[in-house]
């Protein structure tokens, strides 16, 4: 199976006032096409830190990270900005919906980056809303939905612009259990239907069980692997 | 375009304190557009007025009047081609808040002196003829409804009759086309009817007006005027048409000067009060410009929407400001006072090139901080 995302001895440190903090050492990971990865550990351990280097939203201080078959830890700003356009969809712990816009224009943010036309990005815009269920609530504001269709717009706005790695931080972490097994099924379906290789960082177990493989950090390091098979 | 959405959406983010911003920038730039206006106005009024005509005045203040028969003195001058005389009568129109700007004169040299009034021979005829009579420009009749034959009271706070009346009748025989002065709107009453009825202050003028044959003598007759009368009871100052005008607006302050400097003064507070808005939204907008950066929003293109938000609400404001300011220029009230009197278009320009600064100054350090954010930092609340 091909490598979509490939971690070789990646370290990453922080100057937290005149110190130097190490969240990773030297961590090595492949994850395959069409696979569903959860992270997980306690807090502190570096899960958050290992998402956001394979997302581009950070570099890292030692290794090589290589994503959709590129070397983003030497990518400028610039370019890593372009290449997660072109190759992530982002769901936040917190939805992270822009409060003024609708559901359909939250949807929209990504595909602006593009040269669709408005016809095209519309007709995109519905696709995504049908796929996560909320075809219906277009034209609602974050605010007048619930948390758990929060989150499906941010799935909708994350998966709209049909990206390589779908990346997720803790998505049931502000969410009740009856929607966070809503999310979790959605996920798992986009993944086994759709084919979406999709990374989660979870604290939940029960989350943790949607996903096909899952491995454990601690203290900067990968201690522990879980794979399951397809139910 | 397709960024408009969400541009605009933001701005409006919070639409109490956009709304407000909005009504300073719109207020501030009305006050732009309406001392600028004026301003410009005055100076365009000043350049090109004419240069063959001569303003006498009493050297001391022009209130303190000449006497008339100084009149035939002038006219012996070399170069000097008519001589007429003003004397400031004022009044009002049934009410004081209508007020008239009538000039007791003798009207014949005067038309003659200001060739850009055009009137017909018949009126001025009439006017030769009536004691009583009066020529009024065309806008001012149009403006009370005034017909030739028509007899108009007009009442004054200055000039009581001898029979103690402060009300005075005269005469429309005539009307004149003032298009060339913006339509001015003036009422010519006759210097022998004043003289005959007025309580005081006759046979004297405020003003010689002196129509010259050459404006390059301008300076040399002014000295040759003035000395006819040095040394007497009433010494003289002469002075072009224009240095007259910049006295008289001097008189007022240096009007430049006031205006640059409240027009200054409100664009810098101005300046304060909109970065001050950017900064504040930009501010509690953190996390949602570190999701557009995660979303693929370059650097550069997150600085731009800041950028272009506070463009919009500064254009947008002055926009409507300095329209308000054109409406208040073309509006019956300021028409009556300086007659067509439009907003110059150079203070549109100006106008919306202080409102592009004053968007790139006040929207360029929140921009700038909006760019640098760290997505990291940033979505970690740090």
């Amino acid at each position: 199976m091909t490598a979509v995302v490939s971690l070789r001895n990646v370290a990453k440190s922080y100057l937290r006032g005149r110190q130097q903090v190490e969240v990773l050492h030297g961590v090595d990971l492949d994850i395959t096409a069409g696979e569903f990865l959860a992270l997980m550990g306690p807090s502190g351990s570096g899960k958050t830190t290992m998402l956001n280097l394979i997302a581009g939203l950070d570099q890292p201080t030692g290794g090589e990270v290589q994503v959709a078959g590129q070397r983003i830890d030497r990518l400028s700003r610039a370019a890593l900005s372009s290449w997660r356009a072109q190759h992530i969809g982002f769901v936040f712990q917190f939805y992270n919906l822009l409060p003024v816009l609708t559901a359909e224009a939250n949807v929209e943010v990504p595909l602006l980056l593009t040269n669709l036309s408005g016809k095209e990005r519309s007709k995109r815009v519905q696709t995504a809303l049908q796929l996560v269920g909320l075809a219906d609530r277009g034209k609602h504001k974050p605010n007048e939905l619930s948390g758990g269709q929060q989150q499906r717009v941010a799935i909708a706005r994350a998966l709209v612009a049909d990206p390589t790695l779908l990346v997720c931080d803790e998505p049931t972490g502000d969410l009740d259990r009856r929607s966070a097994e809503e999310i979790m099924n959605l996920l798992q379906a986009l993944n086994r239907t759709q084919g979406k290789t999709i990374v989660m960082v979870t604290h939940d177990p029960k989350a943790a069980e949607y996903a096909s493989r899952e491995l454990h950090l601690d203290k900067g390091r990968l201690v522990d692997e879980v794979a399951r098979k397809a139910a | 375009m397709k960024y408009f959405g969400l541009i605009w959406a933001g701005l409006w983010r919070k639409r109490t304190r956009t709304f407000f911003t909005m009504a300073s920038i719109v207020v501030a730039f009305l006050l732009f557009g309406l001392l600028q206006g004026l301003n410009q106005g005055f100076n365009t009024v000043v350049t090109n007025l004419n240069v063959d005509r001569l303003y006498v005045s009493a050297k001391t203040n022009m209130t303190d009047g000449l006497p008339i028969a100084y009149s035939a003195r002038i006219k012996a001058v070399p170069g000097v081609r008519a001589v007429s005389h003003w004397t400031y009568f004022g009044g009002y129109f049934r009410d004081a808040k209508n007020p008239i700007p009538a000039f007791a004169t003798d009207p014949e040299p005067l038309f003659q002196i200001y060739r850009e009034l055009k009137v017909k021979p018949e009126y001025m005829e009439a006017m030769k003829k009536t004691r009583t009579g009066v020529l009024v420009s065309e806008q001012l009749a149009k403006q009370y409804g005034w017909k030739i034959g028509d007899r108009i009271p007009l009442g004054t706070s200055i000039w009581t009759t001898k029979q103690g009346s402060s009300t005075w009748m005269f005469d429309l025989v005539g009307t004149f086309d003032a298009s060339a002065f913006g339509g001015f709107p003036s009422f010519y009453i006759n210097q022998a009817y004043f003289d005959e009825n007025a309580a005081f202050g006759a046979h004297t003028a405020h003003y010689f007006l002196v129509g010259i044959k050459d404006p390059h003598q301008a300076t040399q007759i002014s000295k040759q005027i003035d000395a006819l009368f040095a040394n007497s009871t009433y010494e003289t100052r002469t002075q072009t048409e224009s240095a007259l005008a910049q006295m008289q607006l001097k008189q007022l302050g240096d009007i430049n000067f006031i205006v640059n400097a409240i027009v200054g003064a409100v664009l810098f507070t101005l300046l304060f009060l909109t970065a001050n808005t950017m900064m504040q939204s930009v501010s509690e907008r953190t996390p949602e410009l570190a999701v557009l950066k995660t979303l693929g929003f370059s650097d550069g293109k997150v600085l731009t929407l800041v950028l272009i938000e506070a463009l919009m609400l500064c254009v947008f404001a002055a926009a409507i400001g300095l329209g308000l300011a054109t409406f208040v220029f073309e509006s019956g009230a300021l028409r009556r006072i300086f007659g067509n009197f439009g907003m110059p278009l150079i203070v549109m320009a100006m106008g919306g090139g202080t409102a592009l600064v004053l968007a790139l100054v006040s929207g360029l350090p929140p921009a700038w901080r909006a760019r640098q954010l760290n997505i990291v930092d940033a979505l970690a609340g740090r």
